[in-house]
């Protein structure tokens, strides 16, 4: 099998332009498109820039488009494209500036991930321990397997060719507040931070960034659908809002339910929601 | 003034390294109200404890009530064979439950109990269940709290960038240097305390479950600054790494199959492990199949089991070998591993609920179904207990104002490592490394730096591109992962040893005529060519101490000295450093005494 060659096509150069080269390599059993490039850059081309770091799908650091389809290089077989007579092409992510060939910046995602505000969550029992079930947390668990590897955030249409950088979070931060508005424990209002600053409205719901997750997280109906009627419910329905989070998800045990500002995360959390949310003290 | 030619940032402490333990130092210092950097060579997020899959382990007592720290201690100093340095286990095992718990109230969210607190599970070595776990993706929801946690405190973080030397004056730390991977400029560091948290050396073996990084950076780079490295000897290869395809050659699969009730199996399909029950362990494992399943199904419902534990959860040294002994016999599978089956043991919903990642890398990389046939496993190159070595109440090197947390710092597991004591070890020392630097920095002068010093530094990264012709750097690595995988393996003698170390020689001296093409933009063949200097430190280091410790025990087994020595060897720590000359000198250390209240802890054990 060792003697099978396959061809690659591979963008070559940065954000002023570049152009795609062509490489031959001999392919072997389970070989993966990154074990492709790292073949290339060993014998043929050392500058040839990529990342990665697990070669498991565990990282997210290796995402690329393969044939126009955004993946994760080190779970794509390249068995894949054994019938396509066409050479495989390798693209960097295209919503991001490229850095070099699939290198890309993606410093965006980390300043958007810095506009949440923390985890507050309510005191302890009793004795020390917080108590969730099991069955209450599978949901939040599925938002947490994100590995941010952002092809959702590359996929995505409002993102990509819209261009809406700044005003749209895009799928991978609305999941991460809809992973933090449904956690039992946490005490802050996001609603309001979820309209105006994340943008939730200008979603769709085309599903496509549920389509590219690697994790196969249902993006769009398990995570955003749910956060879009939050927030047009809730929105005008304080109390309802109050209801759903001391009562329903929560084990109704507290008496109290502080909502923490926290002075050192981004200020976008209104103190109003303070305000309101402490009245559920009573 | 250098300052001026280089892009230049002050802190007060600087963390090098952004997993676990480097995030959980900066959270700390950052709380003593210091300036804090975080420097990493990836993007922030992506360090190898995202791939930690089983779980941390704490003596919580919540599956089981009779646990407590004490339990996981001697479980701890027994699965080093007693090599550790005492006093960091007991830190380790005291301190691990308020680590735990600590990481709950910022976000974690780990599987739950019947009665709604943290679930924990068995792992090899661990008398009680006691990982705490989401899944098989635990490292993910580590790093992913750390981080969310931690990039609200004001720490500044420097992504992707390298650090290629410390900067030292008279054995006391004054910053680091290094470069930013993306356009290749350097950058200079100045500040008080220093903590490494680099993590391991698992790239010089052919066969490794590793990611890129771990190139032994933070022990090469406290060497060469005059620290000690210790027990580089015991190197942990993990019993179950994938062994098909050759894609995936070394890929781990967690413990926690095996935890979850999976069972080794040779190709007659008979379990292995009841074969290799060492003494140390034969009063605590099952001797037969019913016993060991009666445990497995038992140990994790209230009340315990009163069964004997199953021995393909012994310690990951002892499995390791069996493996290689079964394969050796001729007993293998087609691919040159055994079998390990959680098919025929659980449900295949149970398989997906508990074991999702696992499903999936079997699914997409090795096209096997796990929920109907077995896998294909054999041991791999995964953890080094050796490190830089420190000062067990504060993790401070030799060098003042330098400190090492993590998987890059010595003595806490001794020669052996159990599963999940890792996560809690960065965690737990992490958490006082940043808080000693903190405090050594509120009381340290405001360093100066020495053009001098960084020229030299910067000269030093610079010399590959200078030259006319040479070497490959990526083919070089590939030449120091074969030879250290058959020289320094798994099963070690004494002539493969030496003919290893002049391997060794041999490379240090073509690594010097290392030519690298183009500029120094995102250059991967650079970086490279950066990085095997610091592996070759750390593979002589290991080869030397290899040579050194003649007897066989934990993550260090001899063929010309199989047996565990009770006496010389069982005293001392084997430590390496740099003589003036530029030279690696080995020698031994004894083993700190231990107190006679805590000999009481390890007596206990005798039930
Ligand atoms: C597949 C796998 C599964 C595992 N599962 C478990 C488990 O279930 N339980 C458990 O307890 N342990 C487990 N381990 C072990 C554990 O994950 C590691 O030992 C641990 O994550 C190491 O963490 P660390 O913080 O020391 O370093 P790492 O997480 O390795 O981080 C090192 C950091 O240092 C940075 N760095 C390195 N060199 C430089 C440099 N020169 N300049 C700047 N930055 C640098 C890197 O960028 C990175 O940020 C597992 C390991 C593997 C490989
Ligand atoms: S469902 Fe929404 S977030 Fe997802 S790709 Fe479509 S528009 Fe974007
Ligand atoms: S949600 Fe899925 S696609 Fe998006 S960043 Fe996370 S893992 Fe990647
Ligand atoms: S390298 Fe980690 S996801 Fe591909």
């Amino acid at each position: 099998m060792s003697d099978k060659k396959a061809t690659l096509k591979i963008y070559r150069g940065d954000n002023d332009g570049g152009e795609f080269k062509t490489y031959e390599v001999e392919t072997y059993p389970g070989m993966v498109v990154l074990d492709a490039i790292h073949d290339i850059q060993a014998k043929q081309e050392p500058g040839l820039a990529v990342r990665w770091n697990c070669k498991a799908g565990r990282c997210g650091s290796c995402g690329a488009e393969v044939n126009g389809k955004p993946k994760l290089m080190c779970m794509t077989r390249m068995s894949a494209y054994d019938d396509d007579p066409e050479p495989i092409m390798v693209t960097p992510m295209k919503a991001f500036p490229i850095l070099k060939d699939l290198v890309t910046d993606v410093s965006q995602n980390f300043r958007m991930a810095q506009k949440i505000p923390a985890f507050a969550p309510r005191p302890r029992e009793a004795d020390g321990t917080h108590r969730m079930q099991q069955d209450d947390i599978e949901r939040i668990q599925e938002f947490r397997k994100c590995i941010e590897c952002f092809l959702c955030q590359n996929t995505c249409h409002v993102i990509r060719d819209h261009g809406k950088k700044e005003d749209f979070a895009g799928p991978r931060f609305l999941i991460a507040m809809a992973g933090l508005d449904m956690h039992p424990l946490d005490t802050l209002d996001r609603r309001e931070l979820l309209k105006d600053e994340f943008g939730i409205g200008y979603c769709n719901i085309t599903r496509c960034c549920t389509e590219v997750c690697p994790e196969h997280i249902n993006i769009t109906d398990n995570g955003i659908i749910p956060m879009k009627e939050r927030v047009a419910d809730d929105y005008f329905d304080p109390v309802r809002w109050l209801i759903r989070k001391v009562g329903g998800e929560e084990k109704k045990k507290k008496a109290s339910l502080p909502v923490i500002q926290n002075e050192t995360s981004t200020p976008v959390v209104k103190k109003k929601k303070t305000e309101k949310a402490a009245k559920a003290d009573e | 003034m250098a300052s001026a030619k280089y892009e230049t940032h002050e802190h007060d402490v600087i963390i090098i390294g952004a997993g676990g333990a480097g995030l959980r130092a900066a959270i700390e210092a950052s709380n003593e109200k210091l300036s804090v950097g975080l420097v990493c060579k990836s993007l922030l997020g992506k360090a190898h404890t995202v791939m930690a899959e089983g779980g941390i382990a704490a003596a919580m007592g919540n599956v089981e009530p009779r646990d407590n720290w004490k339990v996981h201690f001697r479980d701890t100093m027994k699965g080093g064979r007693f090599l550790n340095q005492w006093r960091m286990a007991q830190l380790h095992a005291m301190e691990a439950p308020d680590r735990v718990k600590e990481l709950e109230e910022w976000g974690a969210l780990f599987d739950r109990t019947a009665d709604g607190r943290i679930l924990q599970r068995n792992f090899g070595g661990h008398k009680y269940p006691r990982l705490a776990h989401v899944g098989d993706r635990t490292g993910l929801e580590m790093i992913r709290t750390l981080q969310q946690h931690g990039v609200h405190l004001g720490i500044k973080v420097y992504m992707e960038c390298t650090i290629s030397r410390l900067l030292t004056d008279d054995d006391k730390i004054k910053g680091a240097f290094g470069y930013w991977r993306e356009n290749g400029k350097f950058v200079v560091f100045k500040s008080k305390a220093v903590v490494l948290a680099t993590g391991g050396i698992g790239r010089m073996f052919k066969i490794n479950s590793n990611s890129w990084e771990c190139t032994g950076d933070g022990q090469a780079l406290a060497y060469l600054a005059g620290a000690e490295l210790m027990d580089m000897e015991f190197m942990q290869f993990h019993p179950t790494g994938m062994v098909w395809p050759p894609s995936v050659r070394g890929t781990l699969i967690t413990e926690g199959v095996r935890g979850e009730g999976g069972t080794l199996r040779n190709k007659d399909g008979k379990r292995i492990m009841f074969d290799y029950i060492p003494e140390l362990y034969a009063n605590e494992t099952a001797d037969t199949e019913a016993e060991a399943d009666k445990w497995l199904a038992e140990s994790t419902q209230a009340g315990g089991s009163k069964a004997k534990r199953t021995p393909d959860l012994l310690p990951r040294d002892i499995v390791a070998r069996a493996i290689h002994a079964e394969v050796k016999a001729g007993r293998g599978s087609p691919h040159g591993g055994v079998f390990l089956d959680i098919a025929t043991r659980r449900s295949a919903e149970d398989i997906k609920r508990k074991l999702p990642a696992m499903y999936h890398q079997f699914k997409e990389l090795g096209d096997v179904d796990i929920t109907t046939d077995p896998m294909e496993v054999g041991p791999t190159a995964h953890y080094t207990m050796g490190g830089i070595r420190v000062d067990s109440d504060t993790q401070e090197s030799r060098i003042k104002g330098l400190f090492a947390a993590g998987e890059c710092a010595a003595g806490m597991h001794g020669s052996n490592r159990l599963g999940g004591n890792s996560l809690s070890d960065l965690v737990v020392f992490g958490r006082l490394a940043g808080l000693h630097a903190a405090k050594y920095a509120r009381d340290a002068a405001a360093p100066s730096i020495d053009d001098g010093e960084i020229e030299a530094a910067a000269t030093e990264a610079l010399a590959v591109f200078n030259r006319e012709e040479g070497e490959n750097p990526f083919l070089l690595h590939d030449e120091l992962k074969d030879s250290m995988q058959k020289h320094v393996g798994i099963i070690r003698v004494e002539k493969e040893l030496k003919a290893g170390l002049l391997e060794l020689h041999a490379l240090k001296a073509r690594v010097g005529k290392i030519k690298v093409e183009d500029n120094r933009h995102f250059n991967t063949a650079w970086h490279q060519s950066l990085d095997m200097r610091n592996m070759l430190i750390c593979a002589e280091a290991m080869c030397q101490a290899a040579i050194a410790r003649k007897e066989s025990r934990g993550g260090h087994a001899r063929d010309d000295f199989p047996d565990q020595d009770k006496g010389h060897f069982s005293k001392v720590n084997i430590v390496s450093r740099m003589t003036k000359s530029g030279e690696m000198e080995i020698s031994e250390v004894p083993l700190p005494e231990v107190p006679a209240d805590i000999k009481k802890v390890l007596e206990e054990d005798s039930k």
